[in-house]
């Protein structure tokens, strides 16, 4: 096969590094980059079945409505869609917006909403809005890992307050808050995902959005609120946004319609009080003059036909069976040193090891077994989570699932009885539920372990796999 | 020249062959050389049976491209290849091999014992640990016998560090090694058919030379080419690393790398293949012997085509 004539005109020299060395800003510094995101790249084989991303499932988006949407604007709205638009984004766009939230019970006022470029765009613009080098910013521990690369980029000094089962433990927060108070410092804003979170799959409970919404009020600190996952549910009952107990004086609302209708659409939303919304404006201008003008149309005749909720709901139950799935076969092929958590609704599941076992390494075991996982240290901003791997269960069937986590197990296993040949089984001192100093935090009180009847079960799944190899 | 360029593979060093393979590419183009990129995949084989190319650049790091696995395709295909035989990738690839054979040789390198995971297992060496932490000190380095990067690598403080670190280097081969831990400074020299480079020194930015990971981590590690030696230590650097080179057998291109310790330098390993990305160290040290990426390029593939010139 002969190559094109023009290929990618790549490094003029071998002094590339040297000669724009003197060039980078001192943020990219603080840039993050490393031997697992090498190991990372692996991950992208096509036999590999990968549990690492955070991939809602596309594929159930019905084709036909696709087409028949994109059509009609060809038809109707071609020289429209293919413009410029606002940079706070088409009202209509908005008004679907207002839609979503009203179906959480919140009541934007249209006016405090920018469509942005994805959620994390609005994390970027908010960032950008409001950190200067070294403010601090607080978040969750374990925390969304691709906020972590737009907190160090902006060099913020970010803070990370441990979660349980609950959320984030609020006693935490007051401690690390008059921490701070006793150096002059204010955070900037605490991010959390109450809801789904992601990677702990954790929900805060209502008493803890209570409290952190009347802490941010009483000392007039911003709370950014990042709900992807918020209608995605598959059970227990649905809790306040904390937007909604707030009322949007302090809460920070950063949404998008990735995970409930495409996130190849990039869009997402940020809703803030016009004094902040005014400087994030300017800073969207200055980043990318408006967002997908073409997209916005999309959602716009997407929402017009009505069945949105339809969708959310059919995705949902996807979703549900495929958390079963994944819960199942944790308890069936996970050894009983494991804990994980039993999230009610989102994509994912976190499950801690014992200490001895850093999930990084593990990763490169996996990977020659062709599955893999997100290692817990990438949801950290200081090398804590060792022990912990995010689990994604929207992006894969129910059947590779299940072969993938048998897969883990079965890597896990090794290392637990290699540990066990080198300190002797009596002193392995398996890990106590509720040992939550590393980050085993995230306990749940249901979280499950292998029953006596689980255990018999164990046998009859020793049976190879077979259904997912001709996948 | 029709150059096969070979990247890729499925070692966990993908990423960096990938990229090394890319640039290889754009210099052997700019050098007017027609250039058939290859993933080493299912394929390999039929395509270089195929293409018949004048000379394979093996552009691979890691298991499967830097142990010999590659090389000894290419010997029986009779297509020259850039880089040492697969003797030499054989010997640099495991570690353990290495220090045996410098050790015979009389080249320092730090005290070291080798285990398999069967001995662990099968053999009870978990009651041969304590003897061997004794003999060899803390602190400890604990590391795959096999496997390139940082991936693995652990520090042992004390006894109790010890297992986990086990149980981590594991999990990239089923042979670690367990070695004294040198301080000093952190250097590399790249060897080019018989001649050393510049030398390259590794300094931790206001950390802990311990955190092996920092080596890798953009902006916590400042490489400093030519490195400030004087001229004896330079000469005595550059001895080692010469013999340590011709020891194992390398022939092309290889990189050593060393610790300058109180009482003199001290090989630690020795990468077959050492990354030509625009971060790694060989072209940096090529670049400070005035030295431009493309002719760095040309004189590995000449240097493939006439090994006995070299």
């Amino acid at each position: 096969m002969a190559d094109p004539p023009h290929r990618r005109r790549a490094h003029a020299s071998s002094s590339d590094l040297e000669r724009y060395a003197g060039l980078f800003a001192q943020r990219t510094r603080v840039m993050r980059s490393s031997a697992m995101r090498d190991l990372m790249a692996v991950t992208a084989r096509p036999e590999v079945i990968s549990l690492a991303g955070g991939l809602p499932d596309t594929s159930t988006f019905p084709p036909q409505t696709f087409a028949a949407q994109m059509t009609r604007i060809a038809q109707e709205s071609a020289a429209e869609a293919l413009q410029y638009g606002p940079t706070e984004g088409f009202r209509e766009t908005v008004d679907c917006i207002v839609e979503v939230m009203g179906a959480e019970g919140m009541l934007p006022d249209p006016e405090d909403v920018i469509v942005t470029t994805g959620g994390q765009q609005a994390i970027d613009l908010l960032c950008k809005t409001l950190v200067d080098p070294g403010d601090a910013v607080i978040c969750e521990a374990p925390t969304y890992p691709g906020a972590i690369p737009v907190f160090c980029s902006y060099q913020a000094d970010t803070i990370q307050i441990e979660c349980d089962g609950e959320g984030m433990r609020i006693d935490e927060l007051e401690a690390a808050l008059e921490r701070l108070d006793g150096e002059g410092r204010r955070p900037k804003f605490i991010y959390s995902v109450p809801t789904f979170q992601n990677p702990a799959g954790v929900t805060m409970s209502l008493e803890r959005r209570r409290r952190l919404v009347e802490i941010a009020r009483s000392r007039e600190l911003i709370v950014v609120e990042d709900n992807p996952y918020g209608l995605l549910r598959f059970g227990g009952e649905a809790l306040p946004p904390l937007y909604q107990l707030d009322g949007g004086d302090f809460v920070i609302y950063v949404g998008t319609f990735s995970k409930i209708l495409s996130p190849g659409i990039r869009l997402g939303w940020a809703v803030a009080p016009p004094p902040v919304m005014q400087k994030v404006v300017l800073g969207k201008q200055a980043s990318d003059l408006c967002t997908s003008t073409l997209t916005q149309y999309f959602v716009r005749e997407y929402f017009g036909a009505g069945r949105w909720r339809e969708y959310v709901d059919s995705v949902s139950e996807i979703y549900r069976a495929r958390r079963d799935a994944m819960l199942a076969a944790l308890r069936d092929y996970f050894p009983p040193q494991a804990t994980w958590t039993e999230p009610e609704g989102g994509l994912f599941v976190w499950a801690t090891l014992p200490d001895y076992i850093d999930t990084s390494d593990l990763l490169a075991k996996a990977l020659r077994k062709d599955v893999a996982f997100v290692p817990g240290q990438s949801a950290y901003v200081d090398g804590r989570g060792r022990s912990s791997m995010r689990l994604n269960f929207s992006g894969s069937g129910e059947d590779e699932i299940r072969e993938g986590i048998r897969r883990i197990g079965k890597v896990i296993g090794e290392q637990v009885e290699l540990y066990d040949a080198l300190v002797g089984p009596e002193a392995n001192p398996h890990m106590p539920a509720g040992e939550a100093e590393d980050m085993g935090g995230i306990d749940s009180p249901s979280n499950p372990r292998p029953s006596i009847s689980d255990s018999s079960e164990m046998d009859s799944t020793v049976v190879p796999f077979k259904k997912a190899e001709g996948e | 020249m029709k150059v096969a360029v070979l990247k890729g593979g499925r070692s966990l060093e993908r990423g960096v062959s990938l990229r090394s393979g890319a640039r290889v590419e754009d210099a052997l183009e700019r050098l007017g050389h027609e250039v058939l990129p290859l993933e080493a995949d299912g394929e390999l084989v039929a395509r270089l049976t195929a293409e018949r190319p004048d000379v394979a650049f093996v552009a691979m790091h890691g298991l499967g491209g830097e142990d010999g696995t590659v090389q000894e395709l290419l010997e029986i295909l009779g297509i020259p290849f850039t880089g040492p035989s697969v003797a030499a990738c054989v010997r640099c690839v495991d570690k353990s091999l290495t220090k045996h054979e410098l050790r015979a040789a009389g080249i320092p390198t730090p005290d070291w014992f080798a285990f398999n995971q069967t001995a662990f297992r099968e053999l009870g060496a978990a009651d041969a640990l304590a003897g061997l932490e004794q003999r060899l000190g803390f602190p400890l380095v604990i590391k795959p016998s096999r496997g390139g990067s940082a991936l693995g690598v652990k520090f042992a403080e004390s006894q109790a560090d010890v297992p986990a670190a086990l149980v981590s280097a594991f999990s990239y081969d089923d042979r670690v090694v367990l070695e004294r831990f040198v301080g000093g400074r952190e250097l590399a020299v790249s060897v080019l058919g018989d001649e050393a480079l510049p030398v390259v020194e590794a300094i931790p930015l206001g950390g802990d030379s311990y955190d092996f990971e920092a080596r890798y981590e953009i902006g916590r590690t400042s490489f400093v080419c030519p490195a400030a030696l004087g001229e004896a230590e330079e000469a005595a650097v550059v001895e080692a690393a010469l013999s340590a080179y011709e020891t194992l057998g390398c022939s092309g291109f290889s990189r050593v790398d060393l610790i300058l310790a109180e009482d003199g330098p001290q090989v630690i390993e020795v990468n077959a293949i050492p990354g030509l990305t625009d971060t790694s160290l060989l072209p940096q040290a090529a670049e400070a012997a005035g030295m431009s990426f493309e002719r760095l390029v040309e004189r590995i593939v000449d240097l493939a085509l006439a090994p006995a010139a070299s």
